[in-house]
């Protein structure tokens, strides 16, 4: 927790009425825009959509192997497939007919989950720097990851929600190879944590989230850097499902009849007339109050 | 892969029953067993439902008093608020409804005064209880939860207004009018130990402190409370939104902006 009472307070406030710092840009209307410190349409004209993305985010110029890797990590994880959990979201967005714009916004806040993209980004790129500082330090790998288990239950980037394996692995690691970006400390690093975890009894092997990381972390991104940059990861299999289920019939996604509905709560009951008088009096799930017939 | 997943959702909450002639029209749907279009709808209050909902059972009087009270100071946060002016932002350009909310949401969703921060404040609860010592200790170093990352570090006591000389009027008539209606509990200890409590945060008690309060009074879990704040602030953003749609874009601040490192015009500008 930072130390807010240098910076806090009405009169620190006052210093920030109506006008904002800052170093990041502005647009002069009819004149010039300032990115980062550089004319965007002078200055970095040329750059690539993916280059002035991580110029944004970083500040920094990249090679044009590492562009093409952290393109490519983007490219491999775009699955258009609707049963997913937030391509679902787009395209339940376009066949209820709302906006390509609202449905796609909404996939990728709901990308920012727990047990897969941006939470799992953050934790994996958190867990091989570290890690790597401690054994670097002389910490054993064993103990290093058994702390990770013992605070988190799991290690980011190894196992995965629906199958244990990643068929995108082979794939960005063979562009890593060609781009001779494969030989970093943490991507090392990876592979020593995936065997450990693999030979005992998590049984569980890297999966994308992890590469990624390790890949990323070798091109000098830092964690937070890393969570902004992977922003993009899912988008261009979002559009797909929501076009698809835009164009098909309104409704027709996954429609759910009153069966599909299992309901597994109380018994049927009448709401009268009176509150009850206090919690002790209200049933439970396991007491079901007045029940009633099914008319 | 999908033969490790069922093909139905399973609900403690809702069941429908199909009219005859199409499985996929509802003709009665029930909410925790009670008839809603045909038995609640005409009999209960909307926070009746709402808890309802949440709770699974009906409140009582003074909870569902302490609710609509909740309900009402958290609707409007004002234009000041970074949610409502997000969803101004969103509202004075013409962008659909559903991005004006997502707006409010979004910027109303962190830990300084938003959703996450009621969240915080009531695992500080769970953590303290009405123990004033264990307050005090955690008041003067608060720990944040390590995960999940993605949600930046605290920057100042979950509950408590960073920016706070002493405890706004709002915010001390907020907690009197809760405290009359649950007169015991968490809310009735906050009310006492106010001033040893700002004393070790070393900033006032915020709404949001009073409201974690509140929602660990009426026992409701963390996820519950932050959820219901931030559908709660909704209201007062699509209000704002709606009207400076209204007055037009140039009514609207558009403020100023210092940029420290403006290079000036360059290139092509210069060459011509």
């Amino acid at each position: 927790m930072n130390d807010t009472h240098e910076q806090s307070g009405p009169d620190f406030l006052q210093q920030h009425v109506g006008v904002l710092k800052s170093r990041m840009g502005a647009f002069y209307p009819g004149s010039h825009v300032v990115f980062r410190g550089h004319d965007l349409h002078v200055d970095l004209k040329d750059m690539s959509w993916p280059e002035l993305y991580l110029f944004g985010i970083t500040g920094r110029r990249f090679s044009p192997e590492q562009l093409t890797l952290i393109n490519a990590i983007w490219v491999y994880t775009s699955y258009p497939d609707v049963r997913l959990w937030n391509n679902r979201v787009a395209a339940l967005a376009g066949s209820s007919r709302s906006t390509g714009n609202l449905g796609v916004a909404a996939a990728l806040a709901v990308s920012e989950a727990t047990i897969y993209g941006r939470g799992i980004d953050l934790r994996a790129i958190t867990f091989l720097i570290n890690t790597l500082e401690k054994t670097t330090a002389g910490e054993s790998l064993e103990t290093a990851v058994r702390d990770e288990l013992d605070e988190h239950r799991s290690i980011a980037g190894y196992g995965r929600p629906l199958i244990n394996g990643d068929e995108r692995n082979q794939h960005i690691l063979a562009l890593a190879k060609s781009l001779g970006l494969d030989h970093g400390p943490h991507l090392t690093l990876a592979f020593a944590v995936e065997t450990f975890l693999f030979a005992g009894r998590w049984r569980m092997k890297m999966n994308y989230g992890g590469i990624a990381a390790a890949l990323c972390a070798d091109i000098g991104l830092s964690p937070q850097e890393h969570y902004q940059a992977m922003f993009p990861a899912f988008l261009a299999g979002m559009q797909p499902c929501f076009i698809e289920a835009a164009e098909k019939t309104e409704g027709t996604l996954y429609p759910l009849s009153c069966a599909d509905i299992c309901y597994e709560g109380v018994t049927y009951r009448s709401w009268h007339g009176a509150h009850p008088k206090a919690p002790s009096d209200m049933p439970t799930d396991s007491t079901p109050a007045t029940p009633i017939d099914l008319p | 892969m999908s033969d490790n997943f069922g093909e139905v959702f399973h609900s403690h909450i809702w069941e429908e029953k199909a009219e005859p002639d199409n499985p996929f029209t509802a003709a009665a749907c029930y909410c925790r067993g009670y008839d809603v279009y045909g038995d609640l709808l005409s009999k209960a209050t909307y926070i009746e439902y709402l808890y309802l909902l949440f709770k699974g059972e009906r409140p009582t009087q003074e909870v569902a008093a302490a609710l609509q009270l909740l309900a009402i100071a958290l609707a409007n946060p004002g234009p000041r608020d970074p949610s409502v002016h997000a969803a101004m932002a969103a509202g004075v350009g013409g962008s659909p409804a559903a991005s004006v909310l997502m707006a409010a949401l979004a910027s109303g969703a962190g830990s300084y005064g938003g959703g996450r921060e009621v969240l915080l404040a009531m695992q500080a609860w769970i953590d303290c209880g009405t123990n004033l010592e264990n307050w005090q200790r955690y008041l003067s170093s608060p720990q944040a939860p390590s995960r999940p990352l993605f949600w930046p570090q605290t920057e100042h006591a979950p509950g408590f207004d960073p920016h706070g000389v002493t405890c706004s009027t709002i915010v001390t008539q907020t907690l009197q009018q809760l405290c009359r209606i649950l007169p015991d509990g968490q809310l009735n200890w906050l009310a006492k130990e106010q001033p040893a409590l700002e004393k070790a945060a070393g900033i006032p008690l915020a709404m949001t402190g009073v409201v974690a309060a509140a929602f660990t009074n009426l026992d409701f879990s963390p996820a519950e409370a932050e959820m219901l704040t931030l559908l709660w602030r909704l209201p007062g953003a699509a209000a704002h939104a709606l009207e400076q749609w209204q007055r037009g874009f140039r009514q609207f601040p558009f403020f100023s902006l210092d940029l420290e490192n403006d290079p000036g015009v360059t290139g092509l500008k210069e060459k011509t």
